[in-house]
């Protein structure tokens, strides 16, 4: 029942293969992932979508590490591995400048380097000047692209993206996904970019992997058509979306 | 032309930040007449209740309920307070109880930082202690001065004791509670960037910790203070001078001017005590960004 999706003419950055994910024991058990097997390849943008309970956090959080596969194995070949949520999750009482260089301490960066990187990553996030804000002060935009800055300051070169925008309205949704396109480019990251927005999937992804629902299996991947960036509100994307909500709309009525 | 599309985007993104951020109230430089507007507008409701209790203290004096010599009236109470303020015996009381005060809060505040880490950190201890720490806090804390006096004898350590049975448990709570909810989500972010041992209590939980701890705190310095007046009426050592002491010369003496004095003084101490600690406290949250003030 394994479903094994290949990406030609790349190097893999994370290899997940044929895991498995109960959570509790016994009759409690719940079964997130069974024998799911995906390939991402370096400096791929790959979307995930999937109804909601489909273990997506889950396989975020296994390939982040914060927790293991009953079965199965997950690879990420040495890269370094970062993580955004659906909330900012900022630390409130500190600045944005220093919100971002939590990361940088952990890791022991001097703090003249420190300051330094700060510096340059607002500036990638264009927040250039909001350094001495604190998270309180900025919208849910600005929260989710200071976010963003301080998982790059974990200097990864493979980003995991958990609905990042899932609570920003349409407008913002729309001009953060230019935003996270150009810096995906800009610092050749691999994203995992989990979302239940097929829309969004295909704006952004080089490849959309859909998954079924409990327990959680890859049932199909469709690879993107069209140059980027793309338009989210264009033909080409609402008839590949289409396709696949058909496809998502099959696997969630066999769960009437 | 990939020039001009840098260019479009930067703006469309600095507009959308524009718009998406409040416009602050009040940032404009604030007239001398403004603020004094406003300090008058904060001050005006405390004199008003200031002068409602004289008042109404004056009133049931002249309506004779008892004679002026047990319960004189606040024509006769201000000035011997005004006068007992000039005089150095009474610095010296204010003194060596603010000491006691100060002392026993520090060594309660240690107990219950020892003790709220403790049970945050260890499961089984939380089953024993965490009902026995809710105990404690009920229990009024002149119950234990009998037993204090016995182990320590008529001394400051019987008070020492008796402060920190009373205000450690809720310093101890507060700092459970405080780790007990610290945002799920930021101990997830915290964890995604490699937050451990040490580093993750000084850059994560303490201060995520922290204003629910000053709030046990303050509620700490409340059981505190009240220990220590109820230890000075109590345990007189050596005829030694403080407040406690101070209140109980005036009953014996039949000096109802100078006990009323004393007994605004001590609500005097407690107000001031509690405006510090609101004050904490509200700068704190604003700092977090707690809104609901
Ligand atoms: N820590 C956990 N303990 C028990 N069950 C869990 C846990 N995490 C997730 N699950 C279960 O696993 C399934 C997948 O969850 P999740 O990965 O959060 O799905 P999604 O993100 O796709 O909505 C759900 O049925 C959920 O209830
Ligand atoms: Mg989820």
């Amino acid at each position: 029942m394994t479903t094994v999706t290949e990406t030609p003419a790349r190097t893999a950055a994370v290899e997940i293969q044929d895991i498995s994910k109960v959570f509790g024991h016994g009759k409690g058990a719940v079964t997130a992932i069974d024998g799911m097997s995906v390939t991402v390849g370096t400096g791929e943008f790959l979307a995930i979508v999937g109804a909601s309970g489909c273990g997506k956090s889950t396989l975020l959080s296994l390939v982040a590490g914060l927790e293991q596969p009953t079965t199965g194995s997950v690879d990420a070949g040495g890269h370094k591995v970062a993580m955004m949520f659906q909330e900012a999750a900022l630390f409130p009482w500190l600045t944005v400048g220093a919100n971002i260089e939590v990361p940088m301490k952990v890791n022991k960066v001097p703090r003249a380097e420190r300051r330094k990187r700060v510096a340059e990553l607002l500036d990638l996030v264009r927040l250039t000047g909001f350094d001495r804000k604190r998270p309180h002060e900025l919208s849910g935009g600005m929260r989710q692209r200071v976010a963003l800055a301080r998982a790059l300051a974990q200097d990864a070169d493979v980003l995991l993206m958990d609905e990042p925008f899932g609570a920003l309205d349409a407008m913002t949704r729309d001009i953060l996904h230019d935003e996270l396109e150009r810096i995906w480019r800009e610092k050749e990251l691999t994203i995992l970019f989990v979302t239940h927005n097929v829309r969004e999937a295909v704006r952004l992804g080089d490849r959309v992997v859909l998954l079924s629902s409990r327990p959680g299996r890859v049932i199909d991947a469709f690879p993107v058509e069209g140059e980027r960036p793309r338009r989210i509100d264009s033909v080409q994307i609402a008839e590949q979306a289409a396709t696949i909500t058909d496809r998502l709309r099959e696997e969630v009525s066999r769960h009437a | 032309m990939p020039d001009t599309d840098v260019r479009d985007d930067r703006r469309r993104v600095r507009g959308l930040d524009a718009l998406e951020l409040q416009p602050r109230r009040g940032t404009g430089e604030r007239s001398a007449a403004e603020t004094a507007g406003r300090i008058w507008a904060a001050t005006w409701p405390k004199l008003a209740a200031v002068a409602l209790v004289l008042l109404a203290w004056q009133a049931v004096v002249w309506s004779g309920w008892r004679t002026e010599f047990v319960f004189p009236g606040p024509d006769r109470v201000l000035p011997t307070l005004f006068r007992e303020i000039t005089t150095p015996e009474f610095w010296e009381a204010v003194q060596v109880t603010m000491r006691r005060a100060l002392t026993g809060f520090a060594l309660a505040l240690v107990v219950g930082v020892i003790i709220g880490i403790a049970v945050s950190q260890f499961k089984p201890l939380r089953v024993a202690i965490g009902s026995l720490i809710t105990g404690l806090q009920t229990m009024p804390s002149i119950v234990w001065f009998p037993f204090a006096m016995l182990l320590y004898g008529i001394s400051e350590s019987a008070i020492m004791f008796v402060i920190v049975l009373g205000a450690a448990p809720s310093i101890a709570g507060g700092l459970t509670s405080g780790i007990d909810y610290v945002s799920p989500s930021l101990l997830r972010a915290g964890q995604v960037m490699g937050l451990r041992g040490v580093q993750r209590y000084t850059v994560l939980i303490i201060p995520a910790a922290l204003p629910m701890f000053v709030t046990g705190l303050k509620q700490g310095w409340a059981f505190a203070w009240r220990s220590l007046m109820a230890g000075e009426l109590l345990v007189i050592i050596n005829q030694q001078n403080s407040i406690g002491w101070a209140l109980s010369q005036a009953r014996q003496l039949n000096d109802a001017e100078r006990l009323l004095s004393y007994i605004i003084i001590v609500l005097v101490v407690g107000i001031v005590i509690d405006v510090f600690f609101n004050w904490a406290d509200r700068a704190l949250r604003r700092r977090w960004g707690i809104t609901g003030s």
